[in-house]
């Protein structure tokens, strides 16, 4: 009877591995949300694909904790480009996107997959490059400062660079919106010699790179608080039109996919855009950066 | 070096005064991966005795495939994963994208191949002798299998530990279809990539030696069954 044991530990085993996935899936959330108990009910939980910029920044984890104790509601955040948010909020697999790319969010509405686009708070793109400036880009508008640095990269690529996001971001759209404005075919920039890195990569990571080269590069302000001290790379074009960058959410439209929960999505726009709330976007990030990250969108020009 | 010994300071203050976050991350780590090798241990150590002890047409192929698929890249399985249960994909009435069940679900695709494959080999390294001697001293199939599935035991814990490290130590896929979202998917290593995007190399590496110290309380625990089975 020897040989049975091996048999029936197995069988045990068997038996506790199938109690145990019984229990997984009968809730897969329950284990962390512990303290949260109205919370598993599926249709009470908000899902929001969200650009990194506004994640990173720590925006959403404290706007999120106000709004889920307010209206006992979930908030689940996931982050990606605005080109992977728009995706998932095209197949429903989220019930809003916030993004920063003005005519993605366009395209968006006008296929149906989203009603209307909310802008809820905004701030400026940032050029930043060495602070010795070889192309002399500094205090000129970004279109003149696009026009230089491509002009310089191309004549001496070993001094002036630009390094890309290169991942179909809301930053990397408005790099190439500003190509494009600057008179340049985007494939023709990213084509034209070494002097233009597209590095594929987050916009942390991307800081990084351009420090260690040496390069210009296109930022959000949010990204580059949290990176500042590590960079020597300095801020030399901050304002103007072409660098506004305006932060809108869209409530996934449910005609397309009826599982959408486009009721909630509008509750949580609401909230974005009520007072209270705008006053946290514009105070956001002064204590730990000394300045504020977003402006509430109160007053902004319908752009 | 400071860095380094900073992180590791980080580590031990944040499991000894118990952060929330990182409890929650290391729970749905350890919680992740368990189910996924003990889901996958139980059906993918008897499918590769069965392989083993049965000869059939295309064995020695199949095998090759199963070892192939050691190199499966998690990304890869991961999309997969993620179009099926997308919404718009053929099992998306589920609802369970962006949940622990779907990064399991992945997990077991990517380590099954690891528990076939090496259940085989480490059969294929019992001696013929044992079977032999269990057939001679009047044992039936069913026990000479045990039998030799017991003289295999080594090389089949070793397997498990393999599947283990994969499913604890991989991101591709666990943020592709777990959505790396707080307080239900983030785990260690897709907490460490965000904190690492946002410049905070301390709390990551702490997180990462978090990691591995988990990972060595497994190895001392499957050591320890070793000694004593």
């Amino acid at each position: 009877m020897e040989n049975l044991r091996p048999l029936t530990a197995y069988c045990l085993l068997n038996l506790l591995g199938l109690l145990v996935l019984v229990g997984c899936t009968i809730d897969s959330v329950e284990t962390d949300n512990a303290n949260l108990p109205h919370l598993y009910d599926d249709s009470k939980s908000l899902r929001v694909a969200t650009t990194t910029s506004l994640y990173d920044t720590g925006l959403w984890d404290q706007i999120e904790h106000i709004f889920e104790n307010q209206y006992k509601l979930d908030v689940e955040f996931i982050t990606g480009g605005s080109g992977k948010a728009i995706q998932l909020g095209e197949s429903g697999d989220t019930d809003m996107i916030t993004i920063h790319d003005y005519s993605r969010e366009q395209a968006f509405i006008s296929n149906g997959y989203g009603n209307s686009r909310e802008p809820f708070a905004y701030n400026y793109f940032l050029i930043i490059g060495p602070e010795e400036d070889p192309a002399m880009i500094r205090h000129m508008d970004a279109v003149s400062a696009f026009t230089k640095i491509i002009e310089k990269g191309k004549e001496n690529p070993g001094s002036v660079r630009f390094a890309s996001r290169g991942d179909e971001s809301g930053t990397h759209s408005r790099e190439m919106l500003l190509w494009e404005k600057a008179g340049q075919k985007y494939d023709d920039v990213r084509n034209s010699g070494r002097w233009y890195i597209e590095a594929g990569s987050g916009m942390g990571a991307l800081l990084i790179l351009s420090n260690d080269e040496s390069a210009y590069t296109l930022t959000d302000i949010g990204t580059y608080l949290v990176y500042k001290d590590k960079l020597e790379l300095v801020p030399l074009v901050s304002i103007g039109e072409d660098l506004l960058n305006i932060y809108s959410a869209i409530a996934v439209n449910s005609t397309r996919h009826p599982n959408v929960k486009t009721n909630l999505s509008e509750i949580f726009i609401e909230f974005l855009l009520s007072d209270e709330t705008q006053r946290l976007i514009a105070s956001f990030g002064i204590d730990e950066y000394g300045t504020s990250i977003f402006s509430p969108v109160a007053g902004l020009s319908d752009k | 070096m400071d860095l380094l010994l900073d992180s590791l300071s980080t580590a031990l203050r944040l499991i000894i005064t118990g952060d929330r976050d990182v409890l929650s991350i290391t729970a749905t780590t350890l919680f992740i991966s368990i189910i996924s090798i003990t889901t996958s241990s139980m059906i993918f150590i008897p499918i590769g005795s069965y392989i083993y002890f049965h000869e059939f047409p295309g064995k020695s192929a199949l095998i090759t495939l199963i070892q192939t698929l050691y190199s499966l890249p998690t990304v890869f399985v991961g999309l997969m994963v993620f179009l099926v249960f997308s919404n718009e994909g053929p099992l998306g009435d589920t609802r369970i994208l962006f949940s622990k069940a779907a990064i399991i679900i992945g997990h077991i695709i990517l380590i099954s191949p690891i528990i076939t494959g090496l259940t085989i080999s480490a059969l294929k390294s019992v001696p013929a002798e044992i079977r032999d001697t269990a057939v001679s001293m009047g044992a039936n199939r069913i026990q000479t299998i045990l039998a030799m599935i017991r003289e295999a035991r080594y090389g089949i814990s070793t397997a498990i530990i393999l599947g283990f490290g994969r499913a604890i130590s991989e991101i591709g896929l666990a943020i592709i279809v777990g959505g790396n979202i707080r307080y239900n998917t983030r785990t260690l290593t897709t907490a460490m990539s965000l904190e690492t995007s946002n410049g905070n190399f301390e709390l990551s590496m702490a997180l990462g030696i978090i990691l591995v110290s988990l990972s060595l309380g497994v190895n001392i625990l499957v050591g320890l069954l070793r000694e004593r089975y």
